[in-house]
């Protein structure tokens, strides 16, 4: 009997990409989307983990000035400069704090590129309807991802260029003393505005990066779900609630600069 | 006497699969409300034949919401307004009397519109081809009972086992992730014993075969809003677990799960 000879091409016949060969492990991992999810779930993990921990660093901008070995000093500045003697004298002065900074790095580069990478997939293979969609469950959150994720980035790079590179002129930069450049900066209405704004986008980036990362992980549980979305919204309001404060405490004049310190 | 409903619709024509598409108006007086969507259309198309013209290509099998041959996007949402419902088993009496409908096909790259809301969804297939299934020999059917499966164990593939493999969920995502079907499809055999023996290769392949084709899940929950199975997100998460495990695990060391 001969074989059965198809008529028609399928679409099944047709992928839209060709099937790579299997890297070795961990990159097989990173070569499927699945995978990549994982690392962004894994590096979303590490980059909240660092925004909730410089949110209440930050706090110490309201204690102002503190005594600390018989000298005053804001304990901002004090903070900071026990983030630079980490683990010091086990490890050199600030090489703990690299050590951190280079992890953050390298999670910020891996979620950027699988976030880029899914998006262009994403892409391919989708087809908008010409009528309207009607979204049921998608939040604005969630759908905005790519966005706030960008702004974010972007919001970033000028907070760097202001508070830790001095680039951003407007205020006198002083290194090692963020309390003082804080102020400094945030004065400016302009700038206390632009922070309010991309810290509100980055809430409602970790609000559904915070709620997706369960999924991505494999981590279900019937029992636990419905917490999923209180947890998600309660790590977001603390961070919203926090950073956007600052900016206002300072136009308020809550956080000031001292006359007891030179 | 039922009430009959007024209705003008905006049907996506399109002749084959390279040809442009474009939206038709259509007037679709007298519909009773008792009529379900597709037979709808039936009404629409015998007018159309009527005068002489090409009816409405859709696609249809049992009209009992358990084959999964239809679907369309009525208004923007994959299977219409009504939660858990196929497009056939969708009433006319959920519209109002001079609503207007909007009517397009299944939209992903990997669905190509055959002719008008037929859309060609064999790499769904392709998706079961690579793994949804088990290697048993066959031979006289088993004894019931004789695989002892814990009565939660067998609900969840049940819950997992009802995908139609309509295509809704690809339809309602905006990525065109098929995420929730292939997610179906590799739990109701990776949660029962049946399935162990090819737990991982399954998780590994079916998941790699989708994403030929389709793109990747951002966690919207769109797919199980569209479902006319009410197929819960969970499965994806469960889906992702598996497919984790098979890329970490060494399956020389599979039994010790
Ligand atoms: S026609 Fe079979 S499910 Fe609708």
């Amino acid at each position: 009997m001969a074989a059965p000879t198809k008529a028609r091409v399928d679409s099944a016949d047709r992928p839209l990409r060709p099937k790579g060969k299997e890297l070795p492990f961990p990159l097989s991992l990173y070569q499927t989307a699945v995978g990549k999810k994982w690392v962004m779930a894994v590096t979303g993990i590490m980059l909240l983990g660092f925004v909730v921990f410089h949110m209440l660093g930050n706090l110490k901008l309201y204690l102002g000035v503190v005594e600390h070995n018989g000298v005053l000093d804001y304990d901002a500045n004090i903070y900071g400069e026990w983030l630079r003697d980490l683990l010091v004298p086990f490890l050199p002065r600030t090489v703990t704090l690299w050590i951190l900074r280079i992890g953050l790095i390298g999670a910020f580069g891996l979620h950027i590129h699988a976030m880029y990478a899914l998006t262009m997939m994403n892409q391919q293979a989708n087809v908008t309807y010409s009528s309207k969609r009607d979204w049921k469950a998608a939040t604005f959150a969630s759908r905005s991802m790519r966005y706030t994720g960008v702004i974010v980035l972007a919001y970033l790079i000028f907070h760097l260029a202001d508070l830790t590179w001095g680039f951003i002129p407007g205020y006198d930069y002083e290194r090692g003393h963020p309390h003082e450049n804080v102020v400094g900066s945030l004065s400016n209405p302009v700038v206390a505005a632009f922070y309010i704004i991309a810290n509100a986008l980055l809430a409602m980036h970790i609000f559904h990066g915070a709620y997706s990362m369960f999924q991505s992980l494999g981590i279900n549980n019937p029992a636990y779900n419905k917490l999923r979305r209180g947890f998600a919204a309660g790590v977001a309001g603390i961070i919203l609630i926090g950073n956007v404060s600052f900016p206002i405490a300072v136009l308020a004049g809550i956080i000031d600069l001292s006359d007891k310190v030179k | 006497m039922s009430n009959t409903l007024n209705l003008t619709l905006n049907i996506w024509r399109q002749d084959g699969p390279n040809g442009p598409g474009r939206f038709e108006t259509y007037k679709a007086p007298g519909i009773p409300e008792d009529a379900s969507f597709l037979e709808m259309l039936d009404l629409v198309n015998e007018e159309l034949i009527a005068q002489g013209k090409v009816p409405v290509e859709f696609p249809h099998d049992c009209r009992e919401g358990i084959c999964g041959s239809c679907g369309v996007m009525i208004n923007g949402q994959a299977h219409g307004p009504e939660r858990g419902t196929a497009t056939c088993q969708l009433h006319m009496r959920k519209f109002s009397d001079g609503d207007t409908i909007d009517v397009e096909p299944w939209r992903a790259a990997a669905f190509p519109v055959i002719r008008d809301l037929v859309v060609d969804r064999s790499p769904l297939d392709a998706i079961i081809e690579a793994g949804g299934y088990i290697s048993a020999p066959t031979g006289t059917a088993q004894d019931a009972n004789e695989t002892p499966i814990p009565k939660e164990v067998a609900d969840s593939a049940m819950d997992a086992a009802a995908c139609i493999g309509c295509g809704a969920c690809v339809a309602a995502c905006p990525n065109s992730a098929a995420q929730l079907f292939t997610a179906a499809k590799v739990w109701h055999l990776n949660s029962l014993p049946q399935g162990q023996p090819e737990r991982y290769r399954r998780a590994q392949n079916m998941v790699e075969t989708m994403e030929l084709f389709f793109g990747s899940c951002t966690n919207h929950g769109e797919c199980s809003e569209a479902c006319p199975k009410e197929i819960s997100q969970d499965f994806i998460a469960y889906l992702n677990r598996d497919h984790m495990k098979a890329k970490f695990f060494n399956r020389k060391l599979a039994s010790q799960r």
